[in-house]
């Protein structure tokens, strides 16, 4: 391989549009998540375990900072997914031009805000 | 030229196959678990049992944990191979990802046998 052809990755100098922003969100989220699985993976173990866990768990969940560290999982989970169906509905076939990929992040963008503001009125 | 050994399919068609499929099941495992509590809430103790007593659920669930582990090795390695690279870190670049890899691969395990510990109670 060439080691001297150009490759320009200085993030700081380019401008991200839509379709970019929605593309690295999306990994993040999917980072974040992996995280996150830990938590509820500890709720699930929580939840079965007894009777008396069960109980237990539904205390911590009342706690802020519980309620807040179940609201971020929950919330890079449905941003994850809506826009995993984003990417389904794109490998279809539909919304490839450039406007509608534009179209196409944005409505994901209304989408996942509306599911991680849902998100937030169940923990809380 | 870029050789493939620490993908999970060997070949991004694989990959691109596999992170759809598990992308799938993923999907649905996490509306039916939703749909669920939100269905019978306030969720009570015998109900949530008693779903997971149930062999299906119980094989859905192993279903979503393997599609998880895939899913998730699949993404991460897109992630490590395009930000952890000898361009972004200097000549240690490599052995700074494949170092990652394996911590990523171990976590990854841990919550398979996890999960699979929960489910059947082990």
């Amino acid at each position: 391989m060439n080691d001297k052809r150009p490759v320009n990755l200085d993030l700081t100098t380019i401008r991200f549009p839509i379709t970019a922003i929605v593309s690295i969100t999306h990994r993040a989220s999917g980072v974040l998540l992996y995280a996150g699985i830990a938590v509820l993976l500890w709720m699930l173990q929580a939840s079965l375990q007894s009777e008396a866990s069960f109980s237990e768990l539904k205390e911590v969940l009342a706690n802020p900072l519980a309620q807040f560290i179940i609201w971020v999982t929950l919330a890079a989970l449905a941003y994850h997914l809506v826009m995993g169906v984003r990417h389904m509905i794109m490998d279809l076939g539909y919304g490839e031009s450039l406007e509608g990929g534009r179209r196409g992040a944005q409505l994901a963008i209304v989408c996942a805000v509306i599911l991680i503001v849902l998100a937030g009125v169940w923990v809380w | 030229m870029v050789t493939a050994v620490t993908n999970l399919g060997r070949s991004g068609v694989y990959d691109w196959l596999i992170q759809r499929v598990t992308a799938v099941v993923l999907t649905l495992y996490t509306f039916f678990i939703v749909g669920f509590i939100l269905s019978n809430s306030p969720l009570d103790y015998a109900t949530w049992e008693e779903l997971f007593s149930q062999f299906w659920v119980r094989i859905f669930s192993l279903l979503a944990l393997v599609s998880l582990a895939a899913h998730a090795w699949i993404g991460l390695w897109v992630v490590l191979t395009d930000y952890v690279t000898t361009l972004t870190m200097g000549s240690k670049g490599t052995a700074i990802r494949l170092f990652l890899q394996v911590v990523l691969g171990v976590v990854t395990v841990a919550y398979t046998v996890w999960g699979i510990e929960i489910l059947w109670g082990l």
